[in-house]
């Protein structure tokens, strides 16, 4: 196992080093695995949320070209251990090669898993008007499991961080995944709730309890289960704790609620994740610093990555990654705490 | 000097300069009764928390407790309720002694 690397982002410069936090605990936090394959394929989105790590919104144009989807699928194909596809932006339903790659993944017996925010499903394409109501359907035949930010069981929190109508909006998008059998069982519907301001989650499970009774009693909804996240303190969300001189009270609250229990289930220890561009980073956060993964002395990216390579990297820490270690931990998965 | 600094918050624990086994017992009595699961879920006591904070009017307790409401899952909603039950309760305690005053004013043959 390797050693926690000590190439911290510039953002930690002068603050609490990760690194040295993980190595004072004598954890190690190299990579374990590459189980899953996350692809960001585009930064456009119908929304623009207040706490968005990727900066996402209607007037972004990046999108991963056919060429680089391609190239994910043939190391989807070369990388047996790689079990999972998880695909995210923006809005992902949103790139043109979308419908395309779940497919092809599919047909090589992956697990696809699609970041999906609900709202798109009615909003359709901000840019181009084309109408996505296609996309319950599409995802039911394919047995994609669904992945949907809701902030909240009710509107006044949703509203507030994704935008005003959203919630009614995912209400109804929530129920057509519901009519296509997701959330009873078989097509997996899991929701992701993460905190309306700069405060740490609430545990997963009463919360999840909380959001069944409340989506069944009051709207009829259901799903499978509630991951809980921590924002990260970054991009669009970081802008916003410095506008409101709040950041540093934030990284405090993170920095202190460090939990050496959440290292071994570090969601970066398990993926690897690709950028619209093909570049590939050890998560989509560290995409978004542009903190780009490296092995073999040179950074990595789909065109010539060498899976085992890859393996031997060293993973890139910067003070953000206190988001995903603290309290009961956050993932992709939500909690990570043994 | 400043009275209610929020940063003195932090500085709770230094009250066990002194006497300390008593606030080392206040410290696990407090922990036990407010920060754990028990046939009150944490969230549920938080409410009780802000609304007692608002009737004491402890800033530093509106502060804590607001941001344990929250990170229980509480909403702005559940917690404004909280805040009511504190503020009607009050008025309550007030109220009731108007009939104290009848009893006086009937004393006073005024009623």
């Amino acid at each position: 196992m390797n050693e926690p690397t000590q190439t911290e982002s510039p953002t930690g410069t002068g603050g609490p080093c990760f690194s040295r936090r993980i190595a004072r605990c004598g954890l190690g936090a190299g990579p374990l695995a590459i189980r899953t394959l996350q692809a960001n394929v585009t930064k456009l989105c119908n929304q623009a949320c207040v706490h968005c790590h990727v900066d996402a919104s209607p007037v972004r144009t990046e999108q991963m070209s056919l060429e680089c989807v391609n190239r994910c699928l043939e190391i989807l194909d070369e990388g047996d251990a790689i079990e999972n596809l998880d695909l995210t932006g923006g809005a992902p339903e949103l790139n043109p090669h979308f419908d395309y790659f779940v497919g092809e993944a599919r047909k090589l017996g992956k697990h696809v898993m699609v970041r999906h925010n609900l709202t798109v499903t009615l909003d359709g394409n901000p840019r181009t008007g084309e109408a996505k109501r296609y996309i319950p359907e599409f995802f039911a035949e394919n047995r994609v499991e669904v992945v949907s930010s809701l902030p909240y069981y009710s509107e006044y929190f949703t509203d507030r961080q994704r935008g005003k109508g959203v919630f009614e909006k995912s209400i109804e998008s929530l129920r057509m995944l519901n009519r296509e059998g997701y959330g009873a069982g078989e097509l997996e519907l899991n929701l992701v709730y993460n905190p309306a301001g700069a405060f740490l989650p609430p545990s997963q499970k009463s919360l999840e309890a909380d959001f069944r009774r409340r989506l069944e009693e009051d709207h009829g909804v259901r799903f499978d289960s509630l991951y809980a996240m921590t924002n990260m303190p970054i991009n669009r969300f970081e802008k916003e704790l410095r506008r409101k001189n709040i950041y540093d009270d934030y990284m405090e609250k993170l920095v202190n609620a460090f939990n050496p229990e959440t290292v071994e289930g570090l969601m970066c220890r398990n993926m690897l994740s690709v950028g619209h561009d093909g570049r590939i980073y050890d998560c989509d956060f560290n995409q978004m610093l542009e903190m780009q993964a490296r092995a073999g002395g040179k950074p990595l990216t789909v065109f010539d990555l060498d899976l085992g390579e890859a393996m031997g990297r060293e993973i890139r820490f910067g003070v953000h990654c206190f988001g995903c270690t603290a309290g009961a931990g956050s993932g992709c998965g939500g909690e990570t705490a043994a | 000097m400043d009275y209610y600094d929020p940063g003195d918050l932090a500085r709770f624990p230094e009250v066990g300069k002194f006497a300390k086994d008593l606030m080392d017992k206040f410290f696990e009595y407090h922990d036990s009764a407010t920060g754990r699961d028990g046939a009150l879920t944490r969230r549920e006591k938080a409410l009780i928390a802000l609304a007692v904070a608002h009737a004491e009017k402890c800033p530093y307790c509106i502060d804590a407790y607001t941001t344990r409401c929250l990170e229980t899952g509480a909403d702005p909603e559940q917690m404004t309720e909280a805040v009511h039950v504190a503020a009607s309760m009050s008025a309550g305690a007030r109220l009731v002694h108007a009939v104290q005053m009848q009893k006086a004013l009937v004393k006073n043959d005024a009623m």
